[in-house]
């Protein structure tokens, strides 16, 4: 599990001095520029702030104080309440490089490499001059260490100019104050501010309260009183191992059978496995591996693809989680819809990994220019080279415009979209090492592309469910505002009575019109009573009209039954999409009792596909 | 109320009717009305100028936008009738889009909105917003020349001479043309300008009382009122026009609207539009024949001229030539090049020349 530039530096390290080391490859480290240097500054510091609460079990509360302290410098203060560290290890956790075991282990981690903290500190020493101050208590009962440390350039040994035990008001936590050569940004995409939102996103568990330089504080408040499940340290896992590694594993390892080897060297391979493997390899189990050359461990790897092995155990990943991604985005962007999704795990390389992605759409999210991609690597957000990330380039080839979301060919897709995704892996495989994109390996492509299409189908689906409720309130806008004020409008310039819309109504929501004209004449009235069907289907319904009065010539006739003192006329009615009949009758009443008169009822068609008549759902009145 | 004003009003009255009328029939309220984009305007034979084809929109009150349109059509409708016509009284472009402020759900968003409205209505009633005592903001151009005419203001007649009466400004043209009676000229052409600069240099250098030329500053894209000024000499003094502008591809589109009519407004086109006048430079050849300085055309310079050549306006062999051959030279230049030769270059060479060539002038 050797990390390139790990065995570089190990080999390195005796001849020449990391200080030279430092200078040659600042921009690998991340500290090419002043804006630069305080981002990655700060994501070192806020890792291992994280990476010790979760490994305690302890909620993460953790505080950045950035301070101009002059021209061009800047003082970093970054305290956390994580579980501390013991004394004696201080000085090599902040001033040794490369110290920690973390690179031998296969397990999910934030820092891959262990630079981290002490290369802060080594940039802070070489720009300022200054050392860097360390507070840091384990417990209650203990007392709270202060350090001042430098790193030994040419030995890359701590150098401890201060150790002192002081008052401190914490529990437990640790304290890290480095003064360096940088400047604070804002307003822009790679700034601290954003690395911490972004932080703050992936990590819902965590409270990061942020002091800029001009004494305004910014909290990203905990979502989420839950600790992400502690990733654990487990063996590769033999599907998707590369070749040249393989035969290290052979060369350097202990045991002296191949089956055993298999056994013990890899996840998931169990004794009636391994018989199975070499079986399928045609070597025999009681072979050597350390004789074996390049075509047996060439057979091996086939043996691994042929023979089934269980899936790779997710124990030594730590996915997020739908659910804290969801509360993730929601705290941080006021979207009208947000979903997100973890897939199973998969394996790259004999490496596990797990992809999760979420979408945000639109609420207050910017509507024009391409989406907003967060990029995250276990927990980590990628600030740097959006453009060469294989999360970007899976996102470009996807065909947005089939999910109903702009996309200028061969680009992001446009609009108020922010699309995160989230690759948890024992080893995450970056273009290069400063660690800011992920090379476009294919198994993880594959799994972005899937985790990301699964959401973009539940946006469109979202979208399109939208559309029709647009439509329903679009047609409301209509007939409530716009419709009634047009009729009397129009009347009152030519001074005529206001029309009945009712009629436009039905015919704008397709609905079933029913439309009572009374023409008053003397004491006999004539009733028109006209229905339409505007809807799309076959309406078969029937017309009740209840009042005390008898019915004189009708046309048709209906069917009267009395219901006390009044009648139910009723008309049995089928009517076909766009056809329309009249019905008419006499009425004899006096002119006060005609304005009394109730309105028409339907029997038969739903309240939401009438207009100009109550709708009721089962028989009235039938028998008395 | 006067006979103009009475018409006027029973057009727009028809139109509320219409609207009133589906209303009570139940039928969805719909307005037709042509499109108005270069893909929907021919040429009308007799005239010679372009205007709207037979393309029709239906804004119909199914969709909010249709519906909010027919509203504020109803509410501008009753504006022009009751405090128009009927109080005679007159409303500027802009004072009509700050009204709406008390129409509430009718209120315009923008003045574009309310200005388009206004020539939805010309084209329904085949009226002009002149009729309706819609004013536009600012007052056409001017003109100076050797002509004598006679306006009619609301205080009086007043008789002027565009040359002797008055200033080195020239005499400002009214926004209705209609109030201007021609009393007598000297004139033999008419030269419209399209920068102000030009049109003092060609004062400054005397060239009206030289050539008896009438020099109309267009003012880059030109007003309703000059246009039709411009149209009342052309036809009733049998004058003819040249139209002298920057060599690039928007001024081309100021030549078209004054030649051929404007797409937003060919509905009056047959009114405003002169086919009678003739392109005069700055051409593209020109900036090749005349070694004229110019600037590099940018990114929206070539799309407009390659807009123009699907433009039917401009769909002519000179016309072709002349937009590939700036397109390929990718240069543009502007009236006041001709400066680099010299102040009296333009007037002395250039413009003797081109009106040589377009036959207005003989030599």
């Amino acid at each position: 599990m050797e990390d390139p530039l790990a065995w570089e530096l190990a080999k390195r390290q005796e001849s020449i001095s990391i200080a030279e080391f430092f200078e040659k490859n600042r921009q690998i480290l991340g500290f090419d520029s002043q804006p630069r240097s305080l981002i990655t500054s700060v994501k070192e510091a806020v890792d291992n702030a994280l990476d010790a609460c979760e490994e305690a079990g302890i909620l993460p509360d953790i505080l950045i104080f950035v301070e101009q302290s002059g021209r061009d410098t800047i003082t970093l203060i970054v305290e956390d309440n994580g579980p501390g560290i013991v004394r004696r290890q201080i000085p090599c956790v902040f001033a040794k490089l490369l110290y920690g075991s973390r690179f031998h282990a296969v397990k999910q981690s934030r820092g891959q490499q262990g630079i981290g903290i002490s290369a802060a500190v080594l940039y802070s020493q070489i720009t300022s001059g200054r050392p860097v101050r360390i507070i840091s208590k384990i417990g209650k009962d203990h007392p709270a260490h202060y350090f001042e440390l430098i790193i030994n350039t040419k030995t890359n040994e701590p150098e401890i100019l201060k150790d002192e035990e002081i008052e401190w008001d914490r529990l437990h936590g640790t304290r890290v104050e480095l003064e360096m050569e940088a400047s604070y940004v804002r307003g822009r995409r790679q700034s601290v501010y954003e690395y911490l939102r972004e932080t703050a996103i992936v990590n819902p568990h965590a409270r990061i309260t942020l002091v800029e330089p001009d004494g305004n504080e910014i909290l990203f408040e905990r979502a989420s009183e839950e600790m992400p499940v502690a990733a654990r340290e487990v063996l590769p896992h033999p599907h998707g191992i590369e070749l040249g590694t393989l035969m290290k594993m052979l060369r350097y390892t202990e045991r002296e059978r191949l089956a055993p080897f298999l056994r013990y060297s890899f996840s998931k391979i169990g004794l009636h496995t391994a018989g199975e493997i070499c079986k399928a390899a045609g070597i025999d189990p009681k072979t050597d591996p350390h004789t074996l050359g390049v075509d047996d461990a060439k057979r091996l790897i086939k043996a691994f693809k042929r023979v089934k092995i269980m899936a790779p155990s997710t124990d030594s990943l730590s996915p997020i989680g739908e659910e804290l991604i969801y509360k993730g985005l929601r705290k941080e962007h006021t979207a009208d819809y947000i979903t997100t999704i973890t897939r199973t795990p998969s394996v790259h390389s004999g490496h596990p990994f797990v992809v999760e992605a979420g979408i945000a759409y639109g609420g207050s999210l910017r509507k024009d220019g391409p989406a907003k991609i967060l990029r995250f690597a276990n927990r980590v957000p990628l600030l740097y080279q959006q453009g060469a990330c294989a999360i970007t380039h899976t996102i470009e080839r996807i065909r947005w415009r089939q999910y109903g979301i702009d996309q200028p060919p061969g680009s992001l897709p446009t609009g108020p979209i922010v699309i995160l995704v989230h690759i948890a892996s024992t080893h995450t495989p970056f273009t290069s090492e400063s660690k800011e994109a992920i090379a476009d390996v294919p198994e993880i492509m594959s799994e972005i592309d899937l985790a990301i299409k699964e959401l973009a189908r539940r946006v469109s689906a979202y979208l399109s469910k939208e559309k029709t409720l647009n439509l329903r309130r679009e047609k409301e806008v209509i007939i409530k505002r716009i419709l009634p004020q047009l009729a009397t409008k129009t009347a009152q310039i030519l001074e005529l009575p206001t029309p009945d819309i009712n009629p436009v109504i039905a015919k704008i929501m397709g609905n079933v019109l029913v439309k009572r004209e009374i023409h008053e004449d003397g004491e006999v009235h004539r009733v028109i009573m006209e229905v339409e069907n505007n809807t799309e289907r076959t309406q078969e319904f029937t017309l009740h009209e209840i009042h005390e009065h008898p019915v004189y010539n009708p046309s048709p006739a209906p069917k009267t039954t009395p219901i006390g003192s009044e009648y139910n006329h009723q008309w049995r009615i089928t009517l076909k999409p766009g056809e329309k009949r009249a019905i008419l009758y006499d009425l004899q009443a006096m002119p006060d009792e005609l304005k009394k008169l109730p309105p028409p009822i339907v029997e038969g068609v739903g309240k939401e596909l009438l207009t100009g008549a109550e709708a009721i759902d089962r028989g009235v009145g039938d028998g008395g | 109320m006067e006979d103009r004003d009475l018409q006027a009003r029973a057009s727009l009255k028809e139109v509320i009717q219409r609207i009133y009328e589906q209303l009570e029939d139940g039928t969805i309220p719909y307005l037709e009305l042509p499109i108005r984009t270069k893909r929907n305007i021919e040429l009308a034979d007799e005239e010679n100028v372009w205007t709207y084809g037979k393309n029709t929109i239906t804004r119909s009150a199914k969709t909010t936008k249709g519906a909010y349109q027919l509203l504020k059509t109803t509410y501008l409708c009753e504006l022009l009738i009751k405090d128009h016509l009927e109080q005679k009284k007159s409303s500027t472009l802009r004072e009509i889009y700050y009204i709406s402020e008390n129409w509430k759900h009718a209120k315009f968003n923008e003045q574009q909105e309310s200005d388009r409205l206004i020539e939805d209505l010309e084209i329904i009633t085949g009226l002009r917003r002149e009729d309706f005592h819609v004013r536009p903001e600012e007052n056409g151009a001017t003109i100076f020349g050797p002509l004598r005419l006679k306006e009619t203001t609301k205080r009086g007649e007043r008789i002027i001479h565009c040359q002797e009466d008055v200033g080195e400004a020239g005499y400002q043209i009214p926004y209705n043309v209609e109030n201007i009676e021609f009393l007598e000229h000297d004139a033999q052409l008419i030269i419209a300008v399209e920068t102000g600069g030009m049109q003092d240099r060609l004062i400054e250098n005397g060239f009206d009382e030289k050539y008896n030329a009438l020099l109309i500053h267009l003012k880059g894209q030109p007003a309703r009122s000059t246009r039709r000024l411009i149209k009342r000499l052309n036809t009733e003094l049998q004058l003819p026009v040249a139209v002298f502008t920057d060599g690039d591809p928007w001024s081309y589109r100021i030549y078209a609207s004054v030649a051929y009519g404007a797409i937003k407004t060919a509905h009056l086109s047959e009114e405003m539009a002169t086919p009678a006048a003739k392109f005069l430079g700055v051409q593209p050849r020109d900036i090749i024949e005349y070694d004229l300085s110019t600037d590099r055309l940018t990114n929206q310079d070539i799309k407009a001229l390659h807009n123009e050549l699907t433009d039917p306006r401009f769909n002519t062999p000179y016309w072709n030539e002349e937009i590939k051959l700036q397109l390929k030279l990718g240069k543009k230049a502007e009236q006041q090049a001709f400066a680099g030769k010299g102040l009296n270059y333009v007037t002395d060479t250039y413009l003797p020349a081109r009106l040589t060539e377009l036959g207005l002038i003989k030599r």
